[in-house]
């Protein structure tokens, strides 16, 4: 019988097609877009990795962390009087309008963090309960804030929401960088500095360090636990909530109820490609993501691959090298 | 069908505990959160259980399970969700819920092995029976009945292929990876060409068998052939996990979920275990899936949504983690709630979202908390114990006297 | 030398009952008065040869490094048949390291562990185990939630051959498993007399029971050697003199015990030879009366009086 399904199996051309002529034409465009996704994936990560970090969980609800933002963004914009069509004001003018979004997010964000900590996971830490106990929580938070959303928005994405037309800053290799490509990059790029820099010098950092090697020991040593992983929250929230402002720059019409479902597997299959609970593992990882989903993607066609693709990505680093490809978790990184 | 041999603790135990407790809460192992659990309702039905002789106990299971096969002929007024929805069919959405958590009760209840994204499996299953039933496939066609052991195997293959990376990890690789997993099936069929997106395949296959109007047994529209099919394999499912549970295999898989390093050194082969609760987890899910391909008769790449999957954990969850009995409760309470009061149905994902957090931090037993019973023998040994110590005390009390 | 060969009572003709002979349970929980017949009831298919002075296990040259530290530096002893060997030294000596290293916790750097000459370092821990290797936990790890009994039959199924649709259909290995399970599961909870709380939950145990129930888990799985990690921590003496006589018990029935442990009045009372460590090196290897007389080891100790080693 076997045999006969196998022969039965319909041309090849019905299940996967790869276009590499494609890939080869459009690749170092592809390469520069797939860099600002990443850069976004990143900062999305790495809220993932500082948690995984001090509890050795994933919050699940991280996505629900980003997508709140994201709807901040949104009604501050809206609020503000943007719209799906381009504003007509001065430089300045839209940089101010841009950071007050930008705060917006960053407080919805972090505000969201915060209370999934105290609501979802305290009272289990409180009582000492199994690990599975704890992820199941956070997958049961994830989903009622999501149709919380749901109820509140419906089904639909938001109208599209445009912050400013991209304008050709440079071409490299005969492609066109613009400004919102750059804008993206470096401020997520100076994000996830100076967060690699606040874990590495500041007073809370190095508590942060001592609560993921050791968090019985850090007690003993006078670093309130409590305190740290709080704070470890809050930090994941506010670089979601700047990663939901470039979020929305890049794709205008991505507010939706479930949209942090799929960016927060592909901001966590970077955390793990970099390896999870190292901090510059996530930046690298977001951007290698990045890269990967968009070869994908015009590799194979359609947008939707970019998914399937960063999540066959994650189940080949799991085989292949599960601590990721810099390792060293956060409580192991140099002062 | 399971509850039959187990133990109520012993009384010495409680005394004596009381005394040592402060070092055993450091040193006991697995879940100390439920310590102070009250029994409540079902632990006292549980308990009159076990008192039970076996031949009542069969009474009482030969008289439910008469119930629950007429349920459909009787449409009991106040149970019914009619006019709503009509009642055969909700039975039948029941049964396939149930029979859902059943087997995702082993992969979550036994091994502890948190699997978001069981609607793959589901999915799998469904698209099997689909694909090779329909008059839309190009595949060689066989028979729908067929399918259905073919679905559990090409899920239980699927199972295996993800679980071998991810299994060796620590659990929580594990819910991601599924979870994703369950995501990308829906995209998959939605990408590939041949798994026809959203046209999806129409006339899937049924069970043969025509009545005297010619009219098939099996229609998509009579629920209660389809519901009378899912509740015996239901009934088969729940004897055979009730065979592994009281089995080395039950065992190696508690073992693994209540300390899995120490399960190792006792030489239970973990790896091999969990991969085992795995495909059987998603055996069942391929199964359940074929047999609402075939209800449905149309199969399309939206009915696999992620949400659903979690609507699947909720159900083992509200039942009680590792309590099959349990498990056929919440799956069948997780389809009826929303069939017979269409009012909140549109809240059904908050409703069930809000139950899986306050259950989890505040009665992580579920609502049905029953221990598995682990031993196939273990009735007669403890019942033993229970004599001889009752003995002993009687002895002391005649020396005291 | 020859003290330690005086202090080894090998049983004469223990009473063996034909094999495979299956009593139920209830027999067997009555005549618990004799010793021997409970250890032939807990192992039946053992071999009960105590030929003392056989290398049973050899530690070849093990050195473990943790990155730069050198936890355990070319330690190499031997563990005969029928002894019971104590591993000492001071704490970070390097004793749990080296324990993890035999049951393949930790991959040595360099080294061997043999058992019965075969290599164990390499192996799966599960299949260690199989190779006859038991231990037990210095913080107790039972199987919380399972009865005690269920927590030895795990052990016992470490010698069990059902497989999962041999389970799943009830074949007859299956159900001759489970029954034999039961009997010598039994016997075990009785043997190291924890039979009444047979049906509790480990988790409910009180903290004497527990570490009894983690010895019955362990010489469940039929060991050939028997490691205990610390098994008289948080006991009062006179449990300590009660799990003294059950170790004895447990040699005595034929099985090797090595055994690790910070009380040097239940190490020299108990065990027939000693190892000891000191900065991951072994610095004595004799039987207790020597060892408690050799300056090495007294320095080693120093600031502990000198009435714990008696």
């Amino acid at each position: 019988m076997l045999s006969t399904v196998l022969t039965a199996v319909p041309a090849d051309s019905d299940w996967i097609n790869f276009d590499v002529a494609a890939l080869a034409q459009n690749f170092w465009s592809a390469t520069f877009d797939g860099l600002t996704f990443g850069a976004i994936y990143a900062l999305v990560a790495l809220g993932y990795t500082l948690v995984y970090g001090v509890l050795n969980l994933i919050n699940f609800a991280h996505s629900e962390v980003f997508i709140m933002g994201c709807y901040a963004v949104f009604f501050t914009l809206s609020f503000l009087g943007f719209g799906p069509s381009a504003p007509n004001l001065s430089f300045g003018a839209i940089l101010i309008n841009i950071i007050l979004a930008l705060i917006a997010a960053i407080v919805a964000s972090a505000v969201t963090a915060f209370l999934v900590e105290r609501l979802a996971y305290r009272p289990l830490r409180k009582r000492n309960a199994p690990r599975l106990v704890y992820l199941i929580t956070a997958i049961g938070a994830s989903f009622v804030i999501q149709y919380l959303i749901f109820l509140w928005r419906g089904p639909l994405p938001e109208p599209a929401l445009t912050m400013f037309i991209p304008t050709p800053i440079f071409e490299v290799f005969g492609t066109i960088i613009d400004s919102q490509q750059i804008v993206i990059v470096v401020a997520a790029v100076i994000m996830m500095v100076l967060v690699d820099q606040f874990i590495r010098r500041s007073r809370t950092g190095r508590g942060i360090r001592a609560v993921a090697q050791d968090p019985d020991t850090a007690t003993l040593m006078g670093v309130n636990k409590e305190k740290i992983i709080v704070t470890t929250f809050i930090i994941g929230g506010i670089l979601a909530g700047a990663a939901a402002l470039f979020y929305v720059m890049k794709i205008p019409s991505g507010v939706q109820y479930n949209g942090g479902f799929i960016l927060g597997i592909k901001a966590f299959a970077a955390a793990v490609l970099g390896g999870i609970g190292n901090v510059r593992g996530a930046l690298l990882g977001g951007l290698l993501l990045g890269l990967i989903g968009n070869y994908g993607q015009i590799l194979l066609g359609s947008s939707q691959w970019t998914d399937v693709v960063a999540f066959v990505v994650l189940v080949l680093v799991l085989l292949i090298r599960p601590q990721g490809i810099l390792g060293t978790s956060l409580g192991r990184s140099k002062a | 069908m399971s509850t039959t041999d187990g133990p109520t603790p012993l009384p010495g135990a409680k005394a004596s505990q009381a005394a040592a407790d402060r070092q055993s809460k450091k040193g006991g192992a697995g879940t100390s959160a439920d310590a102070t659990h009250k029994k409540g309702l079902f632990g006292a039905w549980s308990e009159k259980w076990q008192a039970m002789p076996r031949q009542k106990q069969w009474l009482y299971l030969i008289v439910v399970v008469l119930i629950a096969y007429a349920l459909p002929v009787i449409n009991p007024p106040i149970l019914s969700t009619e006019p709503g929805n009509d009642f055969p069919l909700a039975l039948f959405s029941m049964a396939v819920y149930a029979l859902v958590a059943v087997g995702l009760n082993i992969v979550i209840g036994y091994a502890g092995l948190l699997d978001l994204g069981y609607i793959a499996f589901f999915a799998v299953g469904s698209y099997t029976a689909a694909m090779l039933t329909s008059p839309d496939s190009p595949f060689v066609k066989i028979p729908y009945l067929w399918t259905i052991p073919l679905a559990i195997v090409v899920a239980m293959c699927v199972g295996v292929i993800l679980g071998i990376p991810t299994l060796r990890l620590r659990g929580d690789y594990l819910a991601i990876v599924t979870l994703g997993f369950g995501e990308i099936i829906r995209i998959l069929a939605t990408l590939i060409p041949a798994m026809k997106g959203q046209v999806g395949f129409q006339n899937v296959g049924r069970p043969p068998g025509e009545g005297a109007d010619g009219i098939p047994i099996f229609a998509n529209s009579n629920g209660t052939p389809w519901y009378w099919l899912t509740l015996t394999i239901l009934i088969i499912v729940l004897f055979l996990a009730g065979n592994l549970e009281r089995s080395r295999v039950g065992r190696s898989w508690i073992a693994i979920r209540e300390d899995e390093d120490a399960a190792e050194t006792m030489g239970v082969p973990t790896f091999k275990y969990k991969v085992w609760a795995f495909a059987l987890g998603a055996g069942v899910g391929g199964m359940s899936g074929a047999l609402f391909a075939g209800q449905v008769g149309f199969v399309n790449n939206q009915k696999f949504d992620i949400v659903t999957s979690i609507l699947f954990v909720a159900a083992v969850v509200l039942g009680g983690v590792g309590n099959k009995v349990g498990a056929v409760f919440g799956g069948a309470l997780v389809a009826y709630i929303p069939l017979r009061f269409t009012a909140i149905a549109e809240y059904k994902y908050l409703i069930f979202g809000i139950a899986l957090m306050l259950i989890m931090i505040y009665r992580p037993k579920g609502l049905i908390p029953a221990r598995q019973r682990l031993l196939a023998y273990g009735q007669q040994a403890y019942q033993r114990v229970r004599e001889t110590s009752a003995k002993k005390s009687a002895v002391v009390t005649e020396k005291e006297v | 030398m020859g003290a330690h060969s005086e202090k080894v009572p090998v049983p004469e003709e223990v009473p063996v009952p034909a094999h495979g002979s299956h009593k139920p349970a209830i027999e067997i929980v009555e005549s618990l008065d004799v010793d021997e017949a409970v250890a032939e009831a807990a192992a039946p298919e053992r071999d009960i040869d105590v030929a003392v002075g056989d290398d049973l296990v050899e530690v070849k040259n093990l050195t473990i490094k943790f990155g730069g530290l050198v936890a355990l530096d070319n330690v190499s002893f031997t563990i005969r048949r029928g002894e019971i060997l104590g591993l000492i030294g001071p704490n970070g000596a390097g004793k749990t390291t080296c324990f993890n290293a035999m049951t393949g916790v930790y991959k040595p750097t360099s080294g061997q562990v043999l058992l019965e000459g075969r290599q164990l370092n390499g192996m799966k821990q599960h299949k260690i185990t199989r190779a006859g290797l038991a231990r037990t936990f210095q913080n107790i790890r039972l199987f919380g939630e399972m009865t005690a009994l269920e927590n030895v039959v795990v052990g016992l199924d470490a010698r069990h051959k059902t497989s999962v649709v041999g389970a799943l259909l009830r074949l007859p290995r299956h159900q001759r498993e489970e029954k034999s399970s039961i009997e010598r599961g039994m016997a075990l909870l009785e043997f190291v007399g924890i039979a009444e709380h047979a049906g509790a939950l480990a988790r409910n145990l009180s903290y004497g029971s527990q570490r009894r129930l983690e010895i019955a888990r362990a010489l469940a799985t039929d060991p050939k050697l028997l490691c205990l990690d610390e098994p008289a921590a948080g006991f009062n003496p006179a449990e300590k003199e009660d799990l003294m006589a059950l170790i004895r018990t447990i040699r005595d029935d034929g099985y090797t015990v090595l055994l690790i442990e910070h009380d040097m009045k239940l190490v020299m009372g108990v065990t027939d030879r000693i190892v000891v460590l000191e900065f991951g090196k072994k610095i004595a290897d004799d039987v207790p009366h020597v060892i408690r007389e050799d300056p090495k080891v007294v320095s080693a100790y120093l600031g502990e009086p000198e009435d714990d080693f008696a």
